[in-house]
């Protein structure tokens, strides 16, 4: 039976189960929206490590451990790992990786990763070519700004659209068999670029990315927006989620009743994080911590997840490129 | 007295410049800063901020437009007193003190401090 | 050829529609809390040059030891992690002065210390500061030639 739907998504056959999450965090999102939602928050943003890389890595380590304990299963049980995060050479990832020391896949799809991972992994399950997947993605908000942006103790003021880059790791365990939420179908995005500069203006930037693979996926399932209980995209902040519903709209499609952007989950108004959420972990942690338990409980039955991810680095923007966006969905139903 | 108020005021005044220039044009921070100070220096250069500083003092030489300042006005008393060699050694002669402070003090602090985020 | 005007049309569209629904600076509080922040570091600049000529100096070896004050106090309240919470809300205020000079060099010779003492802080000292020195350098060259060659 063929698996492919229409132009660029999957059906799939033995839709994988979602047997366990887990999620870390840094202190300002264990204060935020979620707070009693996570595994585990940190005391502070370093954790007693060397450096901000280093407590990452260790973040995205506890992650997987967290995630193999609840679903009562080993390392050893699970086939393979496919993680990673915002760092040059996923250096967060690759080191947690070797502590792990189980067969891996590293993903870069910037913000978009855990969607990402989600969906290889699922294929992987569905094709028989494994019994357990362990995902994960994290991201750290210091070491991002010292890459991307500026050193951490410079005195800069951020613009009211730019978003905050989370601190923290979720991650999840997909299995070929067990109870818990299903991922039935995916799809894969293309990269879109309507011509944003300013890496402070990611949720738009990434907005049309995240509107042409909702409407792809629309499109190649035939289901309708209100098919699903919500649609969630990953961190496209207060600006990128309106520009979504507009764009949208544009196409005669109203998504306005069930959708929520998962970077405006994440923090309170009085934190100060601008216009929401970014980096792996949003979709991450929001996903891991609280879409899941929805899931799993019922409260929730059919949900689709599109992790959304601007991929521009910062010697694109010095040579003053535009920002490449990618959106990839995944529909979780129970 | 009237000197200190009118450190504030022109030292305010050329900050507001530069907050106008980071919020309503596409100017980052670092663009401002390098357009300040090479401002100061063509001003300097023109005569201009000479008698600011002698009207707000601080409040002229302490902004970035002061440092550019400092480098042009080194550069012209260096070449009025030794000649062509100044194009080259007035400038940096002339901020020594500030730069040296910068690296020395920058270096101690981050061997004393860690960055908090 | 048509194609490509298309896409650039497309996102002109877009851009102006980003344009819309993105939100504003807020523009009268940042330009209070720059001109008093700003104003504040001047004339504590004041100050420090009242005293220094006090002591004797001349005007501009004061103005010189005054900036070094300002640097010496902007690179310790770096350290103690505190210029970047004033950064946030004076905007130019704290970036303009000479403050903010030293802050540009003490935050990334901080930050990057964990890379080591060559490659870390002796690399990465002037990463952002770099330009304001270079540029600065260039403009007094520049004007001191056409100096010497007019006078």
């Amino acid at each position: 039976m063929k698996k492919k739907l229409g132009s660029q998504s999957i059906r799939f056959e033995q839709p994988p189960i979602i047997t366990s999450t887990a999620t870390i965090v840094g202190p300002m999102e264990g204060e935020g929206l979620l707070a009693n939602f996570f595994d585990y928050v940190m005391a502070d943003n370093i954790n007693n490590y060397a450096s901000w890389e280093k407590c990452e890595s260790y973040m995205i380590e506890w992650a997987i451990r967290k995630a193999v304990e609840k679903d009562n299963s080993t390392l050893e049980n699970v086939d393979y790992i496919l993680a990673g995060d915002l760092l040059n050479q996923l250096m967060a990832t690759h080191f947690a990786m070797r502590s792990l020391g189980r067969p891996f896949l590293g993903l870069y799809g910037a913000c978009s990763t855990l969607a990402e991972s989600m969906l290889i992994g699922s294929t992987l399950l569905d094709g028989g070519f494994a019994e357990k997947i362990a995902i994960a993605v994290s991201s750290h908000h210091d070491a991002a700004e010292r890459q991307y942006r500026f050193p951490t103790e410079m005195g800069v003021q951020r613009p009211p659209i730019s978003q905050w880059t989370v601190t923290g790791s979720g991650s999840a365990i997909l299995s070929a068999m067990g109870e818990g939420p299903r991922v039935t179908t995916a799809t894969v995005g293309r990269v879109i670029d309507l011509g944003i500069k300013d890496p402070n203006v990611m949720g738009p930037a990434m907005a049309p990315a995240a509107a042409d693979t909702l409407l792809c996926h629309l499109n190649d399932t035939g289901r309708t927006p209100d098919y699903y209980d919500m649609i969630y995209t990953g961190d496209l902040g207060k600006v990128g989620k309106q520009l979504v519903i507009d764009l949208m709209q544009e196409k005669g499609i109203n998504v306005s009743a069930n959708y929520e952007d998962c970077g405006c989950m994440v923090y309170r108004e009085e934190q100060d994080a601008h216009s929401g959420a970014s980096g792996c972990a949003s979709s991450g942690i929001v996903f891991a911590s609280y879409l899941y338990p929805l899931l799993k409980k019922g409260d929730l039955k059919k949900i689709l997840l599109i992790g959304t991810g601007s991929l521009h680095s910062p010697t694109s923007y010095q040579q003053k490129e535009s920002i490449p966006c990618i959106a990839h969905a995944v529909s979780i139903e129970q | 007295m009237q000197i200190f108020v009118m450190a504030f005021v022109i030292g305010g005044l050329i900050c507001v410049i530069g907050q106008l220039l980071m919020d309503l044009t596409s100017l980052t921070p670092a663009h401002v800063l390098v357009l300040f100070v090479v401002l100061g220096g063509v001003l300097s250069g023109l005569g201009l901020y000479q008698p600011l500083v002698d009207l707000a003092g601080a409040g002229a030489s302490v902004p970035l437009p002061g440092f550019g300042h400092a480098l042009v006005s080194g550069t012209i008393e260096e070449i009025d007193k030794v000649g062509f060699l100044g194009v080259f050694s007035g400038a940096l002669k002339a901020t020594a003190v500030g730069i040296m402070a910068a690296v020395i003090f920058g270096f101690t602090m981050a061997l004393l401090f860690n960055p908090k985020g | 050829m048509a194609g490509n005007q298309k896409q650039e049309k497309s996102e002109e569209q877009y851009q102006k529609k980003v344009d819309q629904v993105t939100p504003k600076p807020p523009l009268l509080k940042n330009l209070l809390w720059a001109f008093v922040v700003g104003g504040l570091i001047c004339t504590l600049g004041q100050f420090i040059l009242n005293y220094f000529v006090d002591l004797g100096l001349s005007k501009k070896d004061a103005a010189g030891a005054a900036g070094a004050v300002l640097i010496f106090l902007s690179a310790f309240f770096t350290g103690l992690g505190v210029y970047d919470e004033l950064g946030k809300r004076a905007g130019a205020g704290s970036i303009v002065p000479i403050t903010g000079f030293a802050n540009s060099i003490v935050a990334p010779a901080m930050e990057f210390k964990r890379e080591g003492y060559v490659f870390g802080i002796g690399a990465k000292m002037f990463v952002i500061a770099g330009p304001v020195l270079v540029y600065g350098m260039l403009t007094a060259f520049i004007i001191g030639l056409l100096h010497w060659l007019l006078h």
